[in-house]
């Protein structure tokens, strides 16, 4: 009886700790890969964050667009954060987490421009928000959005 | 949220439209829209949670939100008889625990 007590205390989280970190560290490189992919299909296409176009673009019509992702951290990672926060410091866990979700953001973007016959994108902004219900002690939806949104254009004239 | 404006308004995140001139302005305009999670999507979320990676259920809902709050700015805008939205910002807030706002602004003009 007290075995099951303490397995339930200390060797459930433990397991699911492990879970966390095998499938989280799965899924993140996974993400990393299908992330570097599309953007090396979309090479060559202009996304810049001037706020007016280079001169030498010659816009005929342009759009809003928007890209964005939710994205959480593993149970793992957010145990070593909440850790981390006892001593301050550098949260790597929490680094490739943000910039996974802007790079994907970004390609979201960029990949509806060109779904839609855009040539490029300017005023390109970043947006990032917490989603409320997250808890300090790893509880809780611990979610990020990343938003990307800039303004579209068709080119005439321009080659390249 | 691919396609954020609806037929004869162009919105742009820019102080102008590019190629186009700015005849006439408006004011600003606004659009909110506030939404509460889906138990069901928040269930899954919650697993999902575990071993981290996209929430899709809540990317979206988020998206529908903002898409939701872009058209009731557009809907303003096209009231006064403006023909575009310039300088377009988001906001998000969140105003209690599970439920969010979405804000969408931006300047109504009237372009050539």
């Amino acid at each position: 009886m007290e075995n099951l007590s303490l397995f339930f205390n200390f060797g459930l989280p433990l397991i699911v700790l492990m879970v966390a970190y095998f499938i989280g560290s799965a899924i993140e490189k996974k993400h990393f890969a299908n992330i570097r992919e599309r953007e090396d299909q979309l090479h060559g296409f202009p996304v810049v964050s001037f706020d007016t176009m280079p001169d030498d673009w010659n816009a005929s019509s342009s759009d809003m667009v928007t890209g964005s992702i939710v994205i959480s951290l593993d149970y793992f990672k957010r145990v070593i954060a909440g850790l981390r926060g006892l001593i301050g410091g550098r949260i790597k866990t929490y680094e490739p987490l943000l910039e996974r979700a802007r790079r994907e953001a970004l390609l979201r973007m960029t990949e509806s421009a060109r779904t839609q016959g855009y040539d490029a994108i300017f005023n390109v902004r970043l947006e990032t928000s917490r989603l409320a219900n997250a808890t300090r002690d790893g509880k809780g939806t611990a979610g990020v959005e990343m938003l990307a949104f800039g303004t579209a254009v068709k080119l005439k004239g321009r080659s390249g | 949220m691919n396609v954020v404006s609806s037929h004869a308004i162009v919105i742009s995140n820019t102080e102008s439209i590019p190629g186009r001139n700015i005849v006439e302005f408006y004011g600003v305009v606004t659009g909110n829209t506030v939404r509460a999670k889906h138990v069901g999507r928040d269930i899954m979320a919650g697993l999902k949670n575990i071993v981290g990676g996209e929430l899709k259920g809540y990317t979206e809902l988020l998206q529908d939100s903002r898409k939701e709050a872009t058209n009731r700015m557009i809907e303003q805008a096209k009231s006064m008889g403006a023909n575009a939205v310039v300088n377009v910002r988001f906001a998000t807030s969140s105003i209690s625990q599970g439920a969010a706002e979405l804000f969408a602004y931006g300047t109504a003009v009237r372009v050539s």
